[in-house]
């Protein structure tokens, strides 16, 4: 049993080894870790990986995986890339009206995939690993097909806009990222939705006899990763001015990572939107940390597996201690 | 017989049927003894690698960083290979002692630790992965030994093709084909093999029965490492190069075989014969889309399909079956 005081409890321990890893940082290269252009340049980088952790989160929520999530925003920006670089449209100068047309575009063909995963998964019955690993495959294929395997780039100043630019000093794609966390965290506590995604995650079978439609659940559950997986897509074809099929693969397991960090139980039913913030500002800061003290990047992969266990090894014996505490109470 | 019919191994050797048919009516290249053993050969590594994630699978779990373990195995065996000498015996040995030892840890972790597995092999899979490339540097290695070179080109017999080429059964089949015998053996006529099924079955039954559940636990993913520690050698002796980065990212592929084999990744249902059918399915697909010309870009939005056909008509009638025999709740699933 995990209660309220409990959730509170790990939010608190989370900011502290937020906290505490700025600081190590911080005395560890003390010229460069505190520049703006450094922090600066972590607020741009953390957007990308935060909005594909949202979209893992919803579906890790449920008890479920999405592998497909990467796949999805691949698609999704390839999309938005080819209408922004048709022929036709002229390239430079756009009207606005196809720019939308082309986010817009992006974004509904991120739903129907994640449309197809819900699908699969509820009224099939195929197991969320399986039916995503297999929509991973297949959107995966297609993006290389469409594509031939090459980059799609140029896009009209307004789209490089959102991944590039600043709204007074904060960057652009932060905004966009606080703004989806914001709406998930108020759909996950405040609406119908939410309340049904903890007690899906939870109990499946006790949802259903408590009158939630365990099909209509799992369907929004995937059309919210699959359309948070298209907002992230517009971030990072805008970042990279480019489109292409293999961008953001390292990506999957981050998510996957920042998740079990910040409380989300993989089983379902646990962890809060605000828990998974933390985790993603830890992580971008030890990242960007090491980066400066010019350590390899398949360290920082070492490190992030070496992480990963850590905390499940701590969490099962904080859940041991907390059976035993209840077992003498009791 | 009738029980057979219905079997998913069987639709899915129907499909190859069909498949091959198809491929050959184009292209009767396709239909050789030459191209199927040459298959047989290539494939190898995959299939050698599907078994291990059989008996993973069968236990309810799943493992995610065989491919690293195999890389580090491969790596390490071809270092010592190259600076101490020995022969193909203690080139296994080395490779598969590895292997033991990085899967007896992800073992450990989900037996002792209750780390869910798929986030427990996650983690070690970036621990193993990221650990190997800054030891190495990334270095590939190129000149391996001349003992090793020859006995990649033995043959089990040989034959002379219409060309004038010699072709054969490869010794390294030979691998494949053991470790198959050995899983078929062990899965289906050992106290070892029931257990392993009775695990993945339900687990709390098992461990009421008196099965020592976690023992189970670190044997499956400790064989799963035993595995990868061979298939990281047929790999050296298929491609005659070690490269830290060529096999991590091949994990999803070889459990998709697998899973196109009729293995449930909800633990307890599989066999040995599935799985053969699920990696030679997707052979003939690769295979067969080279031989019809189509563009390798295809290929894995054909193999996308293929897996998400097969998987959903067999969850589908799965539902069918449980929907039939409970009470019809729309959306559950007793165990997922």
């Amino acid at each position: 049993m995990k209660s309220v005081a409990g959730k509170k409890n790990e939010l608190k321990v989370l900011s502290i080894i937020m906290v505490f890893s700025f600081i190590l940082m911080t005395i560890l290269n003390p010229q460069e870790f505190l520049r703006t252009g450094n922090i600066q340049g972590m607020a741009f980088q953390l957007p990308e990986l935060g909005i594909l952790s949202l979209a893992m989160m919803v579906v890790m929520l449920t008890g479920g995986i999405n592998l497909s999530i990467i796949a999805t925003a691949n698609i999704a920006g390839i999309t938005s890339a080819m209408i922004l670089t048709l022929p036709v449209a002229g390239g430079g100068d756009l009207s606005g009206g196809i720019i939308l047309l082309s986010l817009i575009a992006g974004l509904a063909v991120a739903v129907l995939i994640g449309a197809i995963n819900g699908i699969l998964i509820a009224y099939i019955g195929v197991t969320p690993i399986l039916a995503t690993l297999g929509t991973m495959i297949l959107v995966n294929g297609i993006n290389i097909a469409l594509t031939k395997g090459y980059v799609i780039s140029g896009f009209p100043l307004p789209v490089r806009f959102i991944g590039n630019g600043t709204l007074l000093g904060i960057p652009f794609p932060l905004v966009v990222f606080l703004i989806l966390a914001f709406f998930i965290a108020l759909l996950l506590k405040r609406t119908a939705i939410g309340f049904n995604i903890y007690m899906y995650g939870s109990n499946k079978i006790s949802t259903c006899f408590s009158g939630g439609n365990n099909n209509k659940i799992i369907m929004s559950t995937y059309i919210i990763s699959g359309l948070l997986s298209g907002f992230a897509a517009l971030v990072m074809i805008s970042r990279f001015n480019s489109a292409k099929a293999g961008y953001g693969s390292s990506y999957l397991l981050v998510t996957i990572l920042a998740s079990v960090l910040g409380g989300i139980s993989s089983e379902g039913g646990f962890g809060r939107v605000s828990g998974l913030v933390f985790a993603l500002i830890t992580l971008q800061i030890i990242s960007s940390g090491l980066n400066l003290l010019r350590i390899s990047s398949f360290m920082t992969i070492a490190i992030w597996g070496f992480v990963m266990i850590l905390v499940m090894v701590v969490n099962y014996y904080i859940d041991r201690s907390r059976e035993n505490v209840l077992r003498i109470v009791s | 017989m009738k029980r057979f019919l219905k079997t998913h191994e069987f639709c899915v050797f129907i499909v190859i049927i069909i498949l091959s048919a198809a491929i050959t009516l184009i292209n009767p290249n396709f239909f050789t003894l030459e191209n199927g053993l040459d298959l047989f050969k290539s494939y190898s590594f995959m299939g050698v690698l599907a078994i291990g994630i059989l008996f993973v699978l069968i236990s309810g779990g799943i493992d995610i960083s065989f491919a690293a373990t195999a890389t580090i195995a491969e790596y390490v065996m071809a270092v010592v290979c190259l600076r101490f000498g020995g022969n193909i015996i203690s080139a296994l040995l080395i490779a598969s002692g590895i292997g033991i030892a990085l899967g007896a840890f992800n073992g450990l972790l989900i037996s002792k630790f209750r780390i869910p597995p798929i986030i427990a092999t996650i983690a070690t899979m970036n621990l193993y992965y990221g650990l190997l490339i800054v030891v190495t540097g990334g270095k590939w290695i190129y000149a391996l030994p001349d003992w090793f070179r020859y006995f990649a080109d033995i043959r089990i017999f040989t034959l002379v093709s219409k060309t004038n080429t010699p072709y054969g059964l490869s010794v390294v089949t030979l691998f494949w084909i053991v470790i198959t015998a050995a899983a078929y053996f062990i899965l289906r006529f050992t106290m070892l093999g029931r257990e392993i099924y009775a695990l993945g079955g339900d687990i709390n039954s098992a461990e009421r029965v008196g099965f020592p559940v976690k023992r189970l636990q670190v044997f499956v993913y400790s064989f799963m490492g035993f595995i990868a520690g061979i298939a990281g050698v047929i790999q050296a002796l298929l491609v005659q190069t070690v490269a830290p980065n060529s096999i991590v990212g091949k994990e999803l592929d070889v459990i998709a075989a697998v899973v196109l084999g009729g293995a449930s990744l909800s633990g307890g249902i599989g066999t040995v014969g599935g799985t053969i059918l699920g990696v030679v399915l997707i052979a003939i697909v690769k295979n067969g889309m080279t031989l019809v010309k189509i563009s390798a870009v295809w290929s894995d939005v054909v193999i996308g399909v293929v897996i998400l056909i097969s998987v959903g008509f067999s969850s589908w009638q799965q539902k069918k079956e449980q929907s039939k025999s409970n009470i019809d709740i729309d959306g559950i699933e007793v165990e997922s």
